[in-house]
C-alpha cells in the first residue's frame, strides 16, 4: 500500500466523517483516495477551491462534531496559517496533512522535504501550541494517522501529520489491524461555560446542533466565549491556558524510540531519513551507534535526549538546514551535528556513515 | 537477501504498475518484504519512465535503490538513462524489439513488443510478457505469485489476456532460470 493511501485508510479507520481539501502534488493521493471511500462510508468529501477554503470548511466541519481533516503540501499550507491560528484560539480540534515537498514557495513539488517543521509549531501570528506528528513507514503513515485524530479531541487543537514525499509516495507493507482506539472529545455538561477549562485545562465541547448557544470567535474571549479584547487579565489566562494545555502534557504526549541508549554517537531523526539512519545501524553491528527516533516533534519531548547518558554527540540528518537540530541544541549541552540534505532526495547510509567517521 | 528491482521505458508502457505487481506478489503472496518507489517528476509524462522495487526475506530499511542487480529496460531512452551504468554483475531483461544498444552485464533479449502486438494483438501487454520473463529467469517471486499478483492488478475483463501475455514471457525465456 502507498504511504498517502494509509494515511487515508487511517483516517477512515479512525472515524474521520469530513475531508476538505484542494488537491496539491505530493499528497493529492490522499485527497483521491478520501474522495473514493468517503462517500461510501456515509462522510462527506468536499474539494473546496483554495486551501484556505479547506481549512476553514474542516474548522466548520469539527463544530458540528466530525472528525474532520485536510491534507496538503508547502504551497498551500502557507495559505492556510491564517486559519489554523483560528482553529487554535478557537480550539477546534482538526488534523491537517502536510506532505512535505521542496520549498521555499512552488519550490520542488515532486521531491521531498522536511523545511515546514518550524512553520507547524510557528506558522500562524500568536503564541499558542500544536502537536505534530512525524511518519517513518507506510504503517506510521496509517498509525498516526489514527492517533493525530485522538490527540486532537483530546486536546482540542490542530494535530499536524508532518510527512514527507518519501513516505508519502512509498509503496510498502503494512499490517492493518481488525479495530483502532479511540478517544473521544470531552462533551460540555449542561451548565457549564462554553470555555471553561477542566482540570486538564480543555474546555468541555459543545458540539453544533445539541442545545448549546455558543460563540465561536477568533477574538480574545471570556469562558463564555464572547469577545473580550481589552482585557489584559482574560487575554493572558487565555492565550497561557491555549499553550499549557499542551506543554504540561507533554510527557504524555511524546512518543519516540530509542536504540542503542549507551551509545556516544547518537542520531536524532524524524519521518524517512530515520530509514537511512537504520540502515547504517543495521550495517554496522560492532559499532554502538544510538537513535534517538521522534513520532511525535511537537511539543518537543526533550527528555527523550536524556535517555543517552554517555552522548558525545548528536547527530540529526533533516531534510531542511537544521531546523530540529536547532530545538536539540536548546535542550543539551553535548555537541549537535547538523546533517542537511537538499534536492529533495534521502540521506544515503554512506554518506551518514562516512559524517559518524569524521567526528572523533 | 535484498534484490533491488529497476524497471525504465516510456510513460505509458505501464512500468510502474510492473513494479507495484511485482511487490504485491512478493508482499501478499510470498509472504516476504517489498517496498516500490517510482519516479515522479514531469519527465516521467512521456519521457523516460522509471519505477523500482526493492524485495527481501527481511524488513527493508533504507527504501531507495542504490544499485539494481535486475534490470527491465523497455525503451532506448530508458536503457541510456537508468540502464548503461548497470553493474557487471547484474542481470537484465531487454525488450530487443525497442532498445537497440546492450549492456556489460548479462542480458536476456525478450521481443516483448512484437510479441504483443503480433501474437496476442494488443501491444499494452508488452510490460506483463517482461514481467512473466523476469520472473522465469529471475525466480525472484514465484511464478503463481506473480500471476495472483497480475489478477489483483488488471482491468476486469482483461484477465486471460494478461495471463496469456504473463505465460508468453515465460516461454520466451531460452533455459528458464538465469542468475
Amino acid at each position: 500500500m502507498q504511504g498517502n493511501v494509509a494515511c487515508a485508510e487511517g483516517a477512515l479507520a479512525a472515524g474521520c466523517s469530513f475531508f476538505g481539501g484542494y488537491p496539491i502534488t505530493p499528497s493529492t493521493e490522499i485527497a483521491e483516495h478520501m474522495a473514493l471511500k468517503l462517500p461510501k462510508a456515509g462522510g462527506v468529501f468536499l474539494q473546496m477551491e483554495d486551501e484556505i477554503g479547506s481549512i476553514a470548511a474542516v474548522i466548520g466541519a469539527s463544530w458540528t462534531g466530525a472528525r474532520a481533516m485536510t491534507a496538503t503540501s508547502g504551497p498551500g499550507f502557507s495559505l492556510m496559517m491564517e486559519n489554523i491560528g483560528f482553529a487554535a484560539m478557537t480550539e477546534t480540534p482538526c488534523v491537517i496533512v502536510n506532505v512535505q515537498r521542496g520549498g521555499p514557495s512552488t519550490g520542488q513539488p515532486t521531491m521531498s522535504g522536511q523545511a515546514d517543521m518550524l512553520q507547524c509549531r510557528f506558522g500562524s501570528h500568536g503564541d499558542y501550541s500544536i502537536i505534530a506528528l512525524s511518519p517513518e513507514s507506510v504503517q506510521e503513515m496509517y498509525e498516526l494517522s489514527v492517533m493525530a485524530f485522538n490527540l486532537a479531541d483530546r486536546f482540542r487543537v490542530p494535530v499536524f501529520l508532518m510527512a514527507d514525499e518519501i513516505i508519502g509516495h512509498l509503496r510498502e507493507r503494512i499490517e492493518i489491524p481488525d479495530s483502532v482506539q479511540r478517544v473521544e472529545r470531552r462533551p460540555l455538561n449542561q451548565g457549564d461555560l462554553p470555555f471553561h477549562p477542566g482540570e486538564d485545562l480543555v474546555p468541555g465541547f459543545p458540539r453544533f446542533g445539541s442545545g448549546f448557544k455558543v460563540h465561536v470567535t477568533g477574538l480574545t474571549h471570556d469562558e463564555r466565549g464572547y469577545p473580550c479584547t481589552t482585557n489584559p487579565k482574560v487575554h493572558e489566562e487565555l492565550v497561557k491556558r491555549l499553550v499549557e494545555k499542551v506543554e504540561s502534557k507533554r510527557h504524555e504526549i511524546a512518543d519516540y524510540r530509542v536504540t542503542n541508549p549507551d551509545a556516544e554517537r547518537v542520531f536524532v531523526t524524524y519521518g524517512s531519513p530515520s530509514r537511512s539512519v537504520e540502515q547504517v545501524i543495521h550495517d554496522n553491528p560492532g559499532e554502538e551507534i544510538g537513535h534517538l527516533r521522534f513520532r511525535v516533534v511537537w511539543p518537543f519531548p526533550e527528555d527523550a535526549l536524556r535517555e543517552f547518558k554517555d552522548a558525545k554527540a548528536f547527530f540529526v540528518p533533516e531534510q531542511n538546514l537544521g531546523q530540529i537540530a536547532r530545538e536539540i541544541e536548546r535542550h543539551t549541552s553535548v555537541p549537535v551535528i547538523r546533517l542537511p540534505r537538499f534536492g529533495g532526495s534521502l540521506h544515503t547510509p554512506e554518506e551518514l556513515t562516512s559524517a559518524l567517521g569524521a567526528f572523533k | 537477501m535484498r534484490h533491488e528491482v529497476r524497471f525504465s521505458g516510456f510513460g505509458g508502457q505501464g512500468i510502474i504498475l510492473s513494479a507495484v505487481i511485482l511487490g504485491r506478489a512478493a508482499v501478499m503472496y510470498d509472504g516476504i518484504y517489498a517496498v516500490q518507489t517510482q519516479v515522479y517528476g514531469p519527465e516521467a509524462r512521456g519521457g523516460a519512465s522509471m519505477s523500482s522495487v526493492i524485495i527481501d526475506e527481511a524488513p527493508i530499511l533504507y527504501p531507495k535503490v542504490k544499485d539494481p542487480d535486475i534490470l527491465v529496460m523497455m525503451s532506448q531512452e530508458g536503457f541510456e538513462k537508468y540502464g548503461v551504468s548497470a553493474r557487471e554483475d547484474a542481470v537484465m531483461i531487454i525488450d530487443s524489439s525497442l532498445v537497440q544498444s546492450r549492456p556489460r552485464c548479462r542480458y536476456l533479449e525478450i521481443p516483448a513488443t512484437t510479441e504483443a502486438k503480433n501474437t496476442l494483438g494488443r501491444e499494452i501487454v508488452a510490460n506483463i510478457i517482461m514481467l512473466g520473463a523476469l520472473v522465469r529467469a529471475t525466480g525472484i517471486v514465484r511464478e503463481e505469485s506473480i500471476e495472483k499478483a497480475i489478477l489483483d492488478s488488471v482491468p476486469k475483463g482483461t484477465e486471460s489476456l494478461n495471463i496469456k501475455a504473463m505465460k508468453r514471457g515465460m516461454e520466451l525465456v531460452p533455459g528458464g532460470k538465469i542468475g
